[in-house]
């Protein structure tokens, strides 16, 4: 899937490992060159039925600097949703007043669901605990811009890997890169089966981890993730798991990893990152959330059709 | 003489080669207690290639092609004969589509398709044992998450 004209970035799966490189290429070029103007005249319809920070305001920020401007809602208390709408009906009439579509929903297949109704591109910005493809671009990204490749990496996930988007997303792109995966979790938020089943199926060597005690040392790269409180409909459970993870500078240090181990998190953060870790070369969260930048204008860009 | 287990109709369909176990499933998807002619219903009948089958014999029902297939989902193995006077005028084998709409149920509590009003869709990733994927949440279904619309 080189040719993003047009094209609905619903889910990871639907990119193979040339149209990951050729995005990652072209946030590259985003992000040494001005592009100021390229999206002139386009208007992108931001739609968060889902509260969210940085995916909002990276995508909102990319299009801007792209000279396109940006309409749309941060909260769904304030749409016709309210009175009843459908998403089907809202996002028909916003298609209208738009060139391209945002979505962030908390049902699982809104994205492709509002691609089927409408005529213009939409961009999934994260559908329930499905699929969030835009963020697996900048932790692509990222990898690839702090070990200076994407090849043969050594892994860990680490957290709430069974309702952790993030994770699933990453993990499939990976399967393209000869990646060797440790998925570390509680007992009660392992990786969801068919996740390990497909990956199996495409040969990655995957293992399941309760610490990162015996691996630590192997990693190129920890993925942390928040225990989404959010997500459990049982709030006793999500109290017996919080808390369970929680990196510090020293701990890491104690666990003898590599001196060029990076560590990432799509944040927020709760109590799994200790402040201390921000300071270290290990560090590079804040560095993933500022890519959102140059890896949005990229994909804008190349669906807008701005770029070749 | 061959001895038959279960009467011949007239007119209608009969559905043989269902997997014994399941043959009460297809009564139910092919509605039978709303019938008014014969209906006639075989259970663990002597079979070649399943060892026991099924078999429905509906009098002057002509089966929808959304029944052929649910039917296909449940009994991969049944075939559909369409009777016109004691005579056999078409046979053939059940096949899963590629893609099923308005179906089979998403069994994710979460997603879209069981909160709007949006026809439930699966992609076909392998017909057996069946295995489905949503088009819209692309979470996979086994037989044992299977629910009929």
């Amino acid at each position: 899937m080189a040719n993003f004209i047009q094209r609905d970035i619903i889910s990871i799966r639907d990119f193979d490992k040339d149209g990951l490189l050729y995005l990652l290429d072209l946030a590259k070029r985003m992000e040494q060159t001005d592009h100021t103007g390229l999206l002139k005249g386009k208007v992108l319809a931001s739609l968060y039925f889902e509260p969210s920070t940085r995916t909002r305001l990276s995508f909102e920020s990319a299009m801007k600097r792209l000279g396109g401007m940006v309409i749309g809602f941060a909260e769904s208390g304030i749409t016709s949703a309210v009175k009843g709408e459908s998403l089907a009906d809202s996002v028909k009439i916003i298609e209208g007043y738009c060139d391209i579509i945002v979505l962030r929903h908390y049902l699982e297949g809104a994205a492709q669901l509002a691609a089927d109704v409408v005529d213009i591109p939409v961009i999934n910005a994260g559908d329930g605990a499905n699929q969030h493809p835009t963020q697996t671009f900048l932790d692509m990204y990222t990898i690839q811009k702090t070990k200076g490749t994407l090849e043969g990496l050594k892994v860990g996930f680490l957290g709430d890997l069974k309702y952790g988007r993030t994770v699933h997303s990453l993990a499939y792109a990976l399967a393209y890169f000869d990646a060797e995966m440790y998925f570390i979790s509680p007992p009660n938020l392992r990786m969801p089966m068919d996740c390990i089943e497909e990956l199996n199926n495409r040969k990655v060597k995957c293992y399941e981890n309760e610490t990162l005690l015996d691996i630590a040392e192997e990693l190129d790269v920890i993925y942390c993730t928040r225990i989404q409180g959010e997500r459990f409909a049982d709030p006793v459970e999500f109290e017996k798991v919080r808390g369970t993870y929680r990196l510090s500078k020293s701990f890491i240090e104690s666990l003898g990893v590599k001196e060029d181990l990076k560590i990432l998190h799509p944040l927020p953060r709760v109590d799994e990152m200790d402040e201390t870790l921000d300071g270290t070369d290990f560090a590079v969260y804040f560095q993933q959330a500022r890519n959102g930048i140059p890896v949005r204008k990229a994909l804008l860009a190349a669906v807008l059709g701005a770029v070749e | 003489m061959k001895n038959m287990d279960v009467s011949a109709i007239k007119d209608g369909s009969v559905i043989d080669h269902i997997d014994s176990k399941s043959t009460l499933k297809v009564a139910e998807i092919l509605n039978i207690q709303q019938e008014e002619q014969v209906v006639l219903v075989g259970m663990n009948l002597i079979s070649k290639c399943l060892g026991k089958k099924g078999i429905i014999k509906i009098g002057g029902k002509s089966i929808a092609q959304k029944e052929v297939n649910k039917i296909a989902l449940i009994a991969p193995n049944a075939s559909v004969n369409i009777i016109k006077d004691y005579e056999v005028v078409q046979k053939f084998k059940v096949k899963v589509p590629d893609v099923l709409e308005g179906i089979v149920k998403c069994f994710n509590p979460n997603c879209v398709s069981n909160h709007y009003a949006v026809h439930a869709k699966q992609h076909v990733i392998n017909k057996n044992p069946i295995k489905l994927k949503c088009h819209y949440c692309e979470r996979i279904m086994n037989a044992k998450d299977i629910i009929l619309i």
